[in-house]
């Protein structure tokens, strides 16, 4: 069990290997299963984490709720105009961090990393690394690896869980996790990577987990937006030779102590934040499922309601 | 905590903690009756009890004591699978105490005249905390391959069973074992590396001191 980022980059010094070998001989140790055979597991994962990108951005088919849908399609033509800022590495992250949450809205199937409500970021910046940079799939896998070493240390010191510890605990892990792997791909060295966690984690602290009608909808596609941009902004910080004081294992347990601070309201109860405001508690009333079946009549109403709020339905 | 926690699981969405871990939770409830049930009532605690809608929780809970994976695609239609088979499901909130996590069910769970009852908690990212089996308390995971054995209390059981597994070189990652009361019921709780084969589960159920076994199978990575 991994416990401590330190750790890691003292096996990666004692063993002189990169910090995916340390997380996948660990794997190897604890569950007796061959390399080849965690790397192919790992390989389905990044190939449902692909397909589910792949639909979300060629898809404008509405969410259960029928409050979001269709945002990423249009982010990414949108980005490719001339009329758009962000550049195509960022522009990229911002659409594919889009795709993921609403093919995971609408009740599609994807890879939770490390929880669906965070499901976004990661996939988000290795595919934009692949697509930009060039890196192949055994490199994105071995960026999996990496993710999860973060991840593991992540849950053993605090949480990846909303209701523990808001949203910080999801879509902060996520970016952290995000950043390390980006960072590692591209050349950083362990300490690196360590910073591009620090860096990355620290702007996601205190975000608490406020889900409008308890959906993982609004504003969880858009936090997702955020960390996946924080989890860019960590890695150029790091591998640009900054250095964050604090260190990563030190802001996770920050991360871990405002957890526990955070009021119930704010740890995914839908009862604090933008749940509680006039419109989300409107939002909240009117999206309800009634009985067996998939069906929603109340769907089309809450979309209403929405427009009239002022709330685009694209998220 | 391996790797496949943290990448994974590969799911139907929208929540791990809601969707995946509740799912799981179902999962086991099911061993745990060993059938299907004809009828459920879910107790939900915490941000379960505001939240189960917008989450699919109860899709999920449902598609679990249906025996559906994570990733099935019947998940968004499993209330209706449910009226199909058989399944009669009603959840209601309840309140476990300030010291469950706040995302915890209760199952109460039968078929036929068995009924079993199960509080687990679903802690993020997909993993479980099974806490109480048949309102005993327990320390389970689901990750590992689980035997439950219903034992009357008389001396030598546990050794006899342990010595069992050993000869099949089925490793005991976790044992536990607690009783009511001396001399009555003994429930032995054996958790292990290696699925424990059919077989060795029937031989076990002849032993005469044996009331009943159930496997549970591992559902974490």
């Amino acid at each position: 069990m991994l416990t401590s980022i330190a750790e890691i980059i003292d096996r990666t010094r004692a063993h002189g290997v990169p910090m995916w070998q340390v997380v996948l001989t660990e794997e190897v140790e604890d569950t007796e299963q061959p390399e080849g055979a965690i790397l192919e597991r790992l390989d389905e994962r990044l190939a449902t984490m692909r397909s589910a990108v792949e639909r979300g951005l060629s898809s404008d088919a509405p969410s259960v709720s029928g409050l979001l849908g269709g945002g990423a399609h249009r982010f990414d033509t949108w980005r490719q105009s001339e009329a758009s800022i962000v550049g195509p590495f960022v522009g990229q992250v911002i659409a594919r961090a889009q795709a993921t949450m609403e093919v995971n809205a609408r009740m599609g199937t994807i890879v939770a990393t490390p929880t669906a409500g965070s499901s976004g970021i990661l996939p988000a910046v290795l595919f934009t690394a692949a697509n930009e940079l060039g890196f192949t799939d055994d490199e994105l896998v071995r960026g999996l690896l990496t993710a999860a070493g973060v991840g593991q240390v992540i849950v053993a010191r605090a949480s990846v869980s909303g209701a523990a510890g808001g949203c910080q605990a999801e879509t902060g892990s996520a970016a952290a996790m995000a950043a390390a792997a980006l960072t590692e791909l591209r050349g950083g060295d362990p300490d690196s990577v360590s910073h591009a966690v620090a860096f990355t984690l620290q702007g996601m602290l205190g975000l608490v987990c406020d889900p409008v009608a308890g959906l993982v909808e609004v504003p969880c596609l858009t936090r997702n937006v955020s960390g996946a941009v924080q989890a860019v902004t960590g890695s150029e910080l790091a591998l640009a030779g900054l250095h964050f004081p604090i260190p990563a294992d030190e802001v996770i347990d920050a991360m871990g102590e405002i957890g526990n601070q955070l009021d119930e309201k704010y740890r995914e109860t839908a009862r604090g934040g933008l749940a509680a405001t006039p419109t989300g508690q409107r939002l909240a009333t009117s999206v309800r499922w009634e009985g067996p079946g998939f069906e929603n009549t109340n769907a089309a109403r809450a979309r209403d309601l929405a427009r009239e709020a002022g709330i685009t339905p694209d998220g | 905590m391996s790797v496949f926690d943290i990448i994974g699981p590969r799911m139907v969405g929208p929540s791990s903690s809601h969707t995946a871990g509740a799912l799981r939770l179902g999962l086991l409830a099911r061993a745990l009756l060993g059938r299907t049930p004809e009828r459920a009532t879910i107790g939900l605690h915490g941000s379960f009890a505001t939240t189960y809608q917008g989450h699919g929780t109860d899709r999920a809970v449902v598609a679990g004591l249906l025996g559906m994976a994570p990733d099935d695609p019947r998940i968004p239609d499993s209330l209706s699978v449910a009226g199909r088979e058989g399944l009669e499901v009603s959840f209601e909130p309840v309140d476990l105490g300030a010291a469950a996590h706040p995302n915890t069910l209760r199952f109460d769970i039968a078929a036929g005249e068995d009924t079993v009852s199960l509080v687990g908690a679903s802690v993020g990212g997909g993993a479980i905390e099974v806490s109480q089996v048949n309102d005993r308390a327990v320390d389970l995971s689901g990750r590992f391959d689980t035997l439950l054995i219903q034992a009357r209390d008389v001396p030598g059981t546990t050794a006899t069973i342990t010595q069992r597994l050993a000869a099949t070189d089925i490793n005991i990652a976790f044992l536990e074992v607690g009783r009511e009361k001396r001399g009555r019921e003994a429930m032995m709780i054996i958790q292990t590396d290696h699925a424990i084969p059919d077989s060795i589960v029937d031989e076990i159920e002849e032993y005469e001191w044996v009331i009943s076994t159930r496997r549970l199978s591992k559902v974490t990575d």
